[in-house]
């Protein structure tokens, strides 16, 4: 009896079909892991910005988001974006990857150098963080059981769409998203899916929401700005995973959008600062965490359409550009509370747009923008994407947020605002500095904080 | 018996304990506060927007003392805390009614 009969012969089929290359594979494994920090790295950057008697609810915003997403994206989020196509390049079969089950083995594959659950993974922790950013918005205010009903209707509702229209590329017989197959809009890793749908949904909800009580009266200075660096710090260390991992391979392309978003990421950072310096007269460390966001925020889309010089262009022209969004809330009186409209909408429109002025054949992305030769061609086509995924993305995010008001009730008493909603909704304390442990000052830093000035 | 409060700055506080001790002040309490007089505050920025903090950080001295030392008390303050500059903070002298020491229960001039 041969001992070729006792071979399983699952194994041998998988190693015959697939196309599996390890290098793509351990690089896309890691990179999705480093998406995944992003989000602590959220929660801290966002923590430290507000009060202190609010920071545990802005932390918990991000990892309440990124526990239902991370759920619902398996069940259906997956497959509605990326499975076939069911209405004119609008929305994916919510069916065909229902629950991930039918890609567990390798031969769900097909001639993919990645495992397709893989790819699916790294694909629902992109969500997780657009979903996050949102909640920029809506500091100190919004209940928790609101916020994670929004995220998860905003999951199925809004990003799921948009990602098929920017992300889903169609090949063989498998049909995609409008945007990125029949207009042709370049956004390589989500500046149009991730940043101006986070910007437009936040601005939404910061309008349907409310301002928070005393806002431009009241000073709302950052509580820890420590935790601010180091988010900024942990978000730059995980942004090479979202752009460089959306190559999706362990290849030339990632190593050089891994260089364009390293580059964007520091110029980003000195154009706000001397912005600021200017502007204001000081450099400030808030300004040079805020500037390499918004320098990475803009190299998100293009980071595989610039040379090296054009992503420190890129970056530079975001932290400047950004520097300066920030202060419209003031000017307009929308309390987008963390400037997820002045950072991440802004830098992302600066991105998806600048590509059509930036961007060199020379690049992974091989098309030209407007100071390259290629006319307004890819302007246009840049403009028209982002400018779509801009209103689909506000207009839903508000119609939700409305619905949620008048149901369930978005935002906490004003009394229970003033107190503190940490104390108030989750029942701690972030910090137990006082002496006498577990005493809590009554004044809840009132002594501390200022007067806000012209 | 006397209390005497002192609020000065921060930084002067250990030149006015040392200088205390050695008059013979056997105890004080301690805290840090916040206040102003006509040092003013200072601004900060954040992403643009200017914050005025009008309130000055000091501390605040409480010592309970024997009348006759009250002014003597004051004057070591005044000397060891002043730096001339705008923000010294000031002390004050009040009566106190009656003072007990909580281990043993002696009362007033015992209990200091």
């Amino acid at each position: 009896m041969s001992l070729l009969s006792e071979v399983p012969t699952v194994h041998a089929l998988s190693v015959a079909t697939s196309q599996l290359d390890s290098g793509d594979t351990a690089w896309l494994l890691a990179a999705s892991a480093l998406v995944l920090l992003m989000a602590p790295g959220l929660a801290l950057f966002y923590g430290g910005l507000v009060r202190s008697k609010s920071v545990l609810n802005m932390m918990m915003m991000t990892f309440g988001a990124l526990a239902a997403i991370c759920i619902l994206w398996v069940l259906v989020g997956y497959s509605l974006a990326f499975g076939d196509d069911v209405q004119s390049g609008l929305i994916g079969d919510p069916t065909q990857y229902a629950g991930l089950g039918n890609l567990m083995s390798a031969d769900a594959n097909g001639d993919s150098t990645v495992p397709l659950i893989l790819f699916a993974v790294f694909q629902g922790l992109f969500c997780v963080i657009t979903g996050a950013l949102v909640s920029g918005a809506i500091a100190d205010r919004a209940r928790f059981g609101a916020w994670m009903v929004f995220v998860s209707v905003w999951t199925l509702v809004v990003y799921a769409p948009v990602a098929h229209w920017v992300f889903d590329f169609s090949s063989g017989d498998h049909t995609g998203g409008w945007l990125a197959n029949r207009v042709g809009l370049v956004d390589f890793a989500g500046g149009t899916a991730v940043e101006i749908c986070s910007g437009a949904s936040a601005l939404a909800l910061a309008l349907v929401i409310g301002p928070r009580i005393g806002f431009g009266k009241e000073p709302m200075r950052p509580h820890n700005l420590t935790l601010v660096m180091l988010g900024a710090g942990l978000l730059w260390f995980g942004w090479f995973g979202f752009n460089a991992g959306s190559a999706l391979g362990a290849n030339q392309t990632a190593a050089v959008v891994f260089t364009t978003t390293l580059l964007a990421g520091a110029a980003g950072s000195l154009g706000w600062l001397i912005l600021e310096r200017v502007r204001y007269g000081h450099a400030t460390s808030l300004g040079a965490a805020s500037g390499l966001v918004a320098g990475l925020v803009a190299i998100t889309p293009s980071c595989g359409s610039l040379s090296p010089v054009g992503s420190i262009v890129m970056g530079f022209v975001a932290g400047v550009v950004c520097a300066l969004a920030v202060g419209l809330k003031y000017r307009f009186g929308y309390d987008d509370s963390l400037d997820v409209v002045g950072v991440h909408l802004v830098g992302g429109l600066v991105g998806t747009f600048g590509i059509g002025l930036l961007a060199t054949a020379a690049a992974p992305t091989g098309v030209d923008g407007l100071f390259y030769g290629g006319g307004v061609d890819q302007l246009g086509r840049q403009l028209l994407g982002g400018g779509v995924v801009l209103a689909y993305a506000f207009v839903l995010s508000g119609i939700i947020g409305f619905i949620i008001q008048k149901t369930m009730g978005f935002r906490i008493d004003e009394e229970h605002e003033v107190t503190g909603i940490d104390q108030i909704l989750h029942a701690e304390t972030a910090y137990d500095l006082h002496a006498t442990s577990g005493a809590r000052s009554e004044t809840s830093g009132v002594l501390t904080q200022g007067g806000l000035g012209a | 018996m006397k209390l005497v409060t002192a609020v000065i700055k921060p930084h002067k506080w250990e030149d006015v304990r040392e200088a205390l001790e050695t008059f013979g002040v056997t105890g004080m309490t301690v805290s840090e506060v916040s206040g102003y007089g006509r040092q003013k505050g200072h601004t900060e920025v954040y992403r643009g927007a200017e914050y005025d903090i009008a309130l000055v950080p000091k501390i605040r001295i409480e010592i309970v003392v024997d009348d006759g030392d009250a002014e003597d008390v004051v004057g070591i303050v005044v000397k060891t805390a002043q730096t001339g500059r705008i923000g010294d903070g000031k002390v004050w002298i009040s009566p106190v009614e009656t003072v007990v020491r909580v281990r043993t229960g002696d009362r007033d001039a015992a209990a200091l």
